[in-house]
């Protein structure tokens, strides 16, 4: 993990020192409601339906122990005893009191957190991989470039005041989008070229919401010590010349498309040359000091896999967990474990103050006291060995975090909705519930196997409904909450948008649609054929014939 | 007169803006004798004259770039950005241009929707000149906000090394 230095503190501190005058001076009613509401979503702090809420960032989602103790202080302090993982690995607390933010922030930096730029028209967090540094599939470890790209974004004097919001994302696996670069403002994939060097492919322009699309490549190959360079390059020309008269408008994707990827390319290239090995190149010694943070772990060499094996085939629920919800790690003997917080009635993502301590212990004791938040909205303890697994298991069953559902029909994607949210058009909590209620043989979730299904309540897209296999997105009809499905949507070994299947449906009809498409599936797939396999083979027709017929 | 930070200390400003459109539609001539800060479309249109001038700056507005005034830049003592919206970053960027592309190394000047909570920000892109906006305390703003932070990540035009360059520095600090 990244090692804060005195210098780091200092900055947090000082921001906190910053917030908090501008909260007072909010309260004293010297800054207007709408300079402050600037301020503060600079600051992940919303004003919700009922309660604001309060967005704290965990860059590329890696957690300490130690934070999330904190995190638990702050939840059970300020808070109604939980908080949300969210789909960009942040953390989301739903009932903060505004005047209280500044003592949140307090307690945070005390543990190097905060919510700079969780929100607002600027840089957010860096999102990767949640598996990265123990993947075996990465060429390299990403979490180092997304550190450096994070010191770049944090409080980047020129981009504080960009058209709209701005997502980057850093990938190092080769197939395969885990990080979702392709809908993202700004994707970076770590590549090497035929000389070994590391460099990146940089993508811009892609993005979900309103008008989702995919990113196009702008930098085929930009060698290592030019990235910050390059990104800059790119912000420059989005801050320039990005809509600002249409906030649907102003996202990079928008004036990716109107310029065309070719003219984005050259408007970048005039501003990469003038930055082009000027002070801003990286050095060997700045990228080393880094990966140093991210160094392996002391694994241990006397792993026993005969204790393993044996619990394997003594118990079958432990044998159904472990297949379902650990992964191959990098280092022989040892797995990625996922936490599922999807429990049916839970919101998904959901974690309360006693779990995240249970949690925090558990990562102590299993895996060097760390921890990752996914983008969906799981958790993962990623270093834990073979011979640990078991006990871990049953210790995570008693928490209600061993559901074997990872990847599955029920590991659903939402945001938090209509319930919470004060943008959203319609509940999507209810409508999670209702899908994991139908489909509670955990039997024939398995034998459905892999599935996402991802429900946004509006079109910002927080549920990532686009990239669901099966995409559910919440419309307003007349006042009235209604339900459109998307199919197709990709967000594995590629990112894609789904495709609107049709009208749209009522809330009490969501669940039956769904089972009517799961029946056309099961109806239709070859053997051992997933999901999205047999709708790209049979295409929209037959399910649309089967819902709508 | 009104008040303005120039250089860290609040001064009077003794220069005269006149918005886009506004010296046509009047047809008003420009004040002898007074420093005037002119929109470019009417730099442009009266450049000649204008030069004679002892004083004479430009404004941008957001959509108008420094590349539009480059070749100009020479022989303007100021040229000043305006927000309308605070919101609106454009002018950073060409804040940032003037001193590292163009070199430009005279006043550039905030005016507009300018406010304490985003000074910081105008400062290390290049601005060194700031009209507040005239219902805020430009004493406190001047106090607190041009340096909230002792910490900065990247470079900035006062001086272009990013941490790493500068890591020791700060250290012993």
């Amino acid at each position: 993990m990244y090692v804060y230095q005195d210098y780091d503190q200092r900055l947090l501190e000082e921001r906190v020192a910053q917030y908090r005058d501008q909260t007072r001076r909010y309260l004293a009613g010297q800054l207007s409601e709408d300079e402050f509401l600037v301020l503060r979503l600079q600051n992940g702090l919303y004003i919700q339906r009922y309660a604001p809420m309060l967005r704290i960032s965990v860059p590329y989602g890696l957690l300490s122990s130690e934070q999330v103790r904190t995190l638990a202080k702050v939840v059970r302090e300020y808070d109604k005893g939980f908080c949300h993982v969210s789909t960009r690995q942040n953390i989301q607390l739903n009932w903060p009191e505004v005047q209280d933010v500044p003592d949140i922030l307090a307690e945070l930096a005390s543990v190097q957190m905060h919510a700079i730029q969780t929100s607002g028209n600027c840089i957010r967090n860096i999102t990767t991989d949640e598996y990265a540094g123990v993947n075996p599939k990465e060429i390299e470890d990403p979490r180092p470039w997304c550190e450096i790209i994070r010191q770049w974004a944090t409080f980047n004097p020129e981009f504080a005041y960009l058209p709209r919001k701005f997502k980057i994302a850093v990938n190092a696996v080769p197939d395969a989008d885990p990080a979702l670069i392709g809908v993202h403002d700004i994707g970076v994939k770590v590549i090497h070229n035929d000389a070994g060097e590391t460099g990146f492919q940089v993508w811009a322009g892609g993005g979900l919401g309103r008008t989702p699309m995919t990113g196009q490549v702008i930098g085929e190959f930009v060698p290592w010590q030019h990235l910050l360079a390059y990104l800059e390059a790119i912000l420059r020309v989005y801050n320039k010349y990005g809509n600002r008269d249409n906030k649907f408008k102003a996202r990079i994707k928008i004036l990716v498309k109107a310029l065309g990827a070719e003219k984005y390319r050259e408007l970048t290239e005039a501003e990469f040359a003038e930055l082009k090995d000027g002070p801003m190149t990286l050095t060997e010694e700045e990228v080393a000091r880094i990966q140093g943070c991210f160094t392996e772990p002391a694994y241990r060499d006397d792993v026993d896999n005969g204790v393993l094996d044996k619990a394997l085939q003594e118990n079958r629920a432990f044998n159904r967990w472990y297949h379902t919800n650990t992964r191959a790690h990098k280092r022989d003997g040892y797995r990625s474990v996922t936490l599922t917080l999807k429990k049916t009635g839970r919101i998904p993502g959901d974690v309360s103050d006693e779990q995240l301590e249970a949690i925090a212990d558990l990562a102590d004791r299993y895996s060097f006291g760390e921890l990752r938040n996914t983008h969906q909205q799981n958790m993962v303890l990623s270093d834990v060995a073979a011979d640990d697994l078991f006990e871990l298991w049953e210790k995570l069953d008693a928490l209600g975090m061993a559901t074997p559902n990872l990847g599955l029909l029920t590991d659903i994607v939402a945001c938090p909705g209509g319930d919470l949210c004060a943008l959203a058009n319609a509940k999507s909590v209810p409508v999670a519930e209702g899908i994991q209620r139908r489909f509670d043989d955990m039997d024939y979730v398995h034998d459905l196997g892999p599935l996402d299904i991802n429900i946004s309540g509006c079109m910002n897209a927080c549920g990532h409904h686009h990239i669901g296999h099966i995409g559910i997105l919440g419309v307003d009809k007349k006042g009235k909450e209604f339900y459109q499905i998307t199919l197709g949507g990709r967000g594995d070994k590629l990112s894609r948008i789904g495709e609107k299947m049709g009208p749209s449906f009522e809330s009490y009809e969501v669940t039956d649609v769904i089972e009517k498409i799961i029946n056309v599936y099961v109806d239709k797939r070859l053997e051992n054929e997933p999901f999205i396999d047999t709708y790209e083979r049979i295409g929209m027709e037959p399910f649309k014939e089967h819902v709508y017929g | 007169m009104g008040k303005m930070i120039l250089d860290g200390e609040i001064v009077d400003n003794g220069w005269q803006r006149f918005e886009p459109g506004e010296l046509e539609e009047d047809g008003q001539s420009l004040p002898e004798n007074q420093p005037v800060i002119v929109p470019l479309a009417y730099w442009q249109a009266h450049r000649d004259t204008l030069l004679e001038r002892e004083a004479v700056g430009v404004c941008l507005e957001p959509g108008e770039e420094p590349a539009d005034l480059a070749a100009d830049l020479p022989h303007l003592p100021l040229v000043a950005i305006h927000f309308p919206a605070f919101k609106d970053g454009r002018g950073y960027s060409y804040a940032r241009e003037l001193r590292t592309r163009y070199r430009f190394t005279g006043e550039v000047r905030a005016v507009g929707d300018v406010l304490q909570d985003q000074l910081f920000y105008m400062h290390r892109v290049g601005f060194n000149a700031f009209e507040v906006r005239a219902d805020r305390d430009i004493h406190e703003a001047l106090e607190n906000g041009l340096r909230p932070f002792s910490v900065t990540y990247q470079g900035d035009v006062h001086d272009p090394r990013p941490i790493y360059r500068r890591r020791q520095e700060l250290e012993q600090a």
